[in-house]
């Protein structure tokens, strides 16, 4: 479920980016607050513990596939939200910086999909409602699986979202949609199996593990919702840029998933700044020969006047190769010599 | 990520490279930190259709490797791992968008396919700037910087022990994963009821291990933060660097590079 950087739209990575590290600060403050130092090697050495769960799989009889745990609400129960929240943000920056699971303009989206969804919203929310005070194994088991699942369904929910409104992806809304949930659906009663095994295998081993994340401290519900807030006029900022583009939103969103992409789309958010600086720039007499040098104006050409574009297209298509190769080999030339000239340099030791 | 062994021989390796002591090494943190965000957002920030004016973007990623004398082979098959993603994503692209955009003689690509290797190259050379960075500069230089460009401690506190325990906690947890494959003749497990209490065990020791070192670190007078290393210095070389990556990454955001040099070749052939 980690998102590329490859799908997102500078708008929505930076929106995300703004929610995460809003929701770290409020998780390293309510920390900091807590003054409980056993918490930061517990916190550290259950972020191992959930890198090297996650890459630990088993079978899942009658399917041949296999799963393995995501750990957000097991860790959230464990730990409470908030250090849950940042031992899960953690992993994930792991994981991008060592293993590219996942970009670094997409990390904000996945500290949000995969650590503020289970640990500060369904958590807080969902888990602790239903479960109550003091609960009986029956229902703290379904409970466990209930909140799993549900956490699973809103992460797939929102990265379907986020990729949907980056537009770069040319899936439909909703066959993307009904691709993911169902998936999510599987993946999710997965993870509840096996957070629910986990947790009671701890319950019986050492059971006072588990009231930790039972105290009252827990994150309240004015900080999540605000959290909450403040993520949605984000968001919403950068929807509406978009959708301000076109006179009518339900006519965006019918032509986005009819998989015309138009050219408005592009032109939101920084990619759009750009677009419009690169058009009052772009003084190259060759440049304004060739109509589809502008990004996403090959789209236009070619829906508006499929005659026109066709021909220009020929043209622009035959630099862009020839520019292409010839680009490719500046590059590997370039890093050739630069290699060269370091040679003398020290080696790092391999 | 096939293995736990597999993933600590990369952390390991990603470890190393980044204790080289070459020029591009010893910039500080941040000023790589900064011109590789910079080199995402222009990346990310083109058209869905658009190619061509990607490929220059690879100069970033290849004279960094080649400055700081990285394994390109190395780099390039961990960028290689991560294709089949891109390719999983994108490759519906070409079935729901199936006007033609581009002519090329007889030969017209649609819209899909465009996108789609719009969407392969980006993933190219954004997870190429990203695995250069950690291999240029190291996880707690990383940490070190995002400190101070404003993240806030306890989650860099939380990032540090993080790495320092995860080579640790990997290796115990591979050797449970591998004594199961033994014992299960190469499958993977036996179900979610070993899995469970496979889990479970990994958990406490690693829960003991937690209490232990606690309490050594209270032994050894541990006040709640790490003694910070000395902080290193943003100077001219930091800022030209930044400075000249930025422009270069945004010049060739605001022209498309290949098509102007394509024009320059195709005008002077007859």
């Amino acid at each position: 479920m980690h998102m590329a950087d490859a799908l997102l739209s500078p708008t929505v990575g930076a929106a995300m980016w703004a929610v995460s590290a809003g929701g770290v600060a409020l998780g390293s403050a309510r920390l900091r607050r807590e003054r409980d130092d056993r918490l930061a090697p517990l916190m550290g050495v259950l972020g191992g513990f959930l890198f090297a769960a996650q890459m630990i799989n088993f079978s899942i009889p009658g399917t041949g596939s296999s799963g393995h745990l995501t750990g957000g609400i097991l860790l959230a129960i464990l730990l409470g939200p908030s250090a849950a929240f940042l031992t899960v943000a953690s992993v994930l920056m792991i994981q991008a910086f060592f293993f590219a699971d996942g970009g670094l303009l997409a990390l904000g989206c996945n500290i949000f999909n995969l650590g503020m969804i289970p640990a500060l919203l369904v958590y807080p929310l969902c888990y602790r409602r239903l479960v109550g005070p003091a609960p009986g194994r029956r229902r703290e088991a379904a409970v466990t699986m209930f909140s799993a699942l549900i956490a699973m369904q809103l992460g797939a929910l929102c990265v379907v979202l986020e990729t949907a409104v980056s537009g770069i992806s040319a899936l439909p809304l909703d066959k993307f949609l009904l691709l993911m949930q169902p998936i999510h659906l599987a993946i999710g009663l997965v993870e509840g199996a096996v957070t629910l095994a986990v947790v009671s295998f701890l319950r019986k081993a050492r059971p006072e593990l588990l009231t930790r994340g039972n105290r009252p401290s827990a994150v309240s519900g004015r900080v999540v919702l605000a959290s909450v807030l403040v993520g949605a006029v984000l968001v919403a900022g950068g929807l509406s840029r978009f959708a301000s583009e076109k006179p009518d939103g339900l006519e965006w969103s019918v032509a986005k998933v009819a998989g015309q992409a138009s050219l408005s789309e592009h032109r939101a958010g920084v990619g759009g700044f750009l677009a419009a600086l690169q058009k009052k720039t772009a003084r190259f007499p060759e440049y304004q020969a060739v109509p589809a040098a502008v990004p996403g104006s090959a789209s236009a050409s070619a829906s508006s006047a499929p005659q026109a574009g066709a021909v220009a297209g020929k043209g622009s298509a035959v630099a862009g190769i020839v520019g292409t190769v010839v680009s490719v080999l500046l590059v590997a030339g370039s890093a050739f010599l630069l290699r060269r000239s370091n040679r003398g340099a020290v080696a790092p030791e391999a | 990520m096939a293995s736990v062994h597999g993933a600590l021989l990369d952390l390991k390796r990603l470890d190393q490279l980044a204790a080289g002591d070459t020029a591009v090494h010893r910039l500080d943190p941040r000023a790589k930190v900064l011109a590789t965000l910079v080199f995402i957002v222009c990346v990310v920030s083109f058209g869905r259709y658009q190619v061509s004016a990607l490929i220059p973007f690879f100069i970033f990623p290849a004279c960094l490797i080649a400055a700081g004398r990285l394994p390109a082979g190395y780099l390039a098959a961990k960028v290689a791992l991560v294709a089949p993603f891109a390719v999983a994503v994108g490759i519906c692209n070409p079935f729901f968008d199936r006007s033609v955009l581009v002519h090329l003689g007889p030969l017209g690509i649609t819209g899909g396919w465009l996108s789609f290797a719009s969407i392969v190259v980006r993933t190219a050379l954004t997870v190429a700037a990203a695995l250069t960075l950690t291999a240029l500069t190291g996880f707690a230089s990383i940490c070190r910087a995002l400190v101070r460009l404003g993240m806030p401690k306890a989650f860099a506190m939380q990032l540090l022990f993080l790495y320092r325990y995860l080579f640790v906690l990997a290796e115990e947890g591979g050797r449970a994963s591998r004594a199961r494959e033994l014992r299960s003749f190469g499958r993977k497990g036996l179900g979610l009821a070993s899995y469970g209490s496979l889990l479970g065990h990994l958990l406490l020791r690693t829960w003991q291990r937690a209490e232990r070192m606690h309490m050594a670190m209270l032994a050894r007078g541990y006040t709640g933060t790490f003694p910070a290393a000395q902080g290193g210095r943003f100077g001219a070389r930091e800022f030209a660097f930044v400075l000249f990556w930025s422009a270069l990454c945004i010049i060739l955001r605001l022209y498309n590079g290949a098509e102007l040099l394509g024009t320059l070749v195709t005008g002077y052939l007859p």
